[in-house]
């Protein structure tokens, strides 16, 4: 799946541009504890979090994940937005629920970082 | 051929939560620079972040060493603060000192210590209580992908 179609799915919007629409995006996860987003041996390529300090972005960075969605219409502020376009780490905001984010996903295909799904 | 030793030291604030990451940022963009396998890459990167948030959420200040030694990549980051009055207990998941303000951006779930273990081959941990700690982790580096001798 590329990003431009998570981007449709959530009914999302992009809070900087020009991120990548066309990233792959073959993996997901949800988690608003940072460290269990950094407790996992597979990558996921896609974190969907409710958390929007800048700690989310630096996490991404470090734990390779490619792009953010942000959940409950959430957006981080300007500093944490230009940290991410500096990282070229797009970010998504969704009025979606956590959930209902992750089960959109899901049931388009998107599988899930520990390959249970 | 000329052995060179690399080594990088950063400085880390205490409390100073807007830069916190940055020199973790910095070091995984050093060795991706210089063409380390990626999954290496993200487990030192790993290990380092926590053990600098580790400094910046219970310290007042650290350092952060890091160097690349012939056959492994070493990180030891020292800080002045208020210790680990029982390192056993802390390396335990779920055991928490963090205030609430460090749990609302996604730390301080008592997860860090053995994040830096999964991610180290190896862990040591020295701390006095009321003056400070040093943890040193050592990860056996696989070659660089620019291969060295």
């Amino acid at each position: 799946m590329q990003l431009f179609e998570v981007k449709e799915i959530l009914e999302a919007e992009l809070l900087w541009e020009p991120a990548d629409l066309q990233l792959e995006i073959e993996m997901a996860e949800a988690a608003d504890l940072m460290s269990d987003v950094l407790n996992r041996r597979l990558g996921g390529d896609l974190l969907i979090t409710g958390l929007i300090n800048s700690q989310v972005i630096r996490t991404a960075e470090v734990a390779d994940i490619k792009a953010i969605a942000f959940v409950r219409g959430k957006k981080p502020d300007r500093e944490a937005i230009s940290l991410a376009m500096s990282k070229g780490i797009p970010l998504l905001t969704t009025q979606l629920l956590m959930y209902e984010a992750c089960a959109r996903l899901a049931m388009k295909g998107l599988t899930g970082s520990s390959g249970t799904i | 051929m000329e052995k060179k030793e690399l080594m990088w030291d950063y400085e880390i604030e205490g409390k100073d939560f807007r830069n916190a990451g940055r020199v973790s940022s910095k070091v995984k963009d050093i060795l991706k620079e210089l063409g380390f396998d990626p999954d290496f890459v993200r487990r030192v990167a790993i290990a380092s972040y926590e053990a600098e948030m580790n400094v910046v959420c219970h310290a007042d200040k650290g350092t952060l060493h890091f160097a690349i030694l012939p056959q492994a990549l070493q990180i030891v980051v020292k800080d002045r603060g208020p210790g680990i009055p029982d390192i056993e207990l802390a390396m335990q998941e779920g055991y928490s000192t963090a205030p609430p303000e460090i749990r609302e951006m996604g730390f301080g779930a008592g997860m860090g210590l053995s994040n830096m273990k999964k991610n180290a081959d190896e862990l040591h941990i020295v701390s006095t209580v009321g003056q400070g700690t040093v943890v040193e982790m050592v990860m056996r580096s696989p070659r660089s992908r620019q291969g060295s001798a």
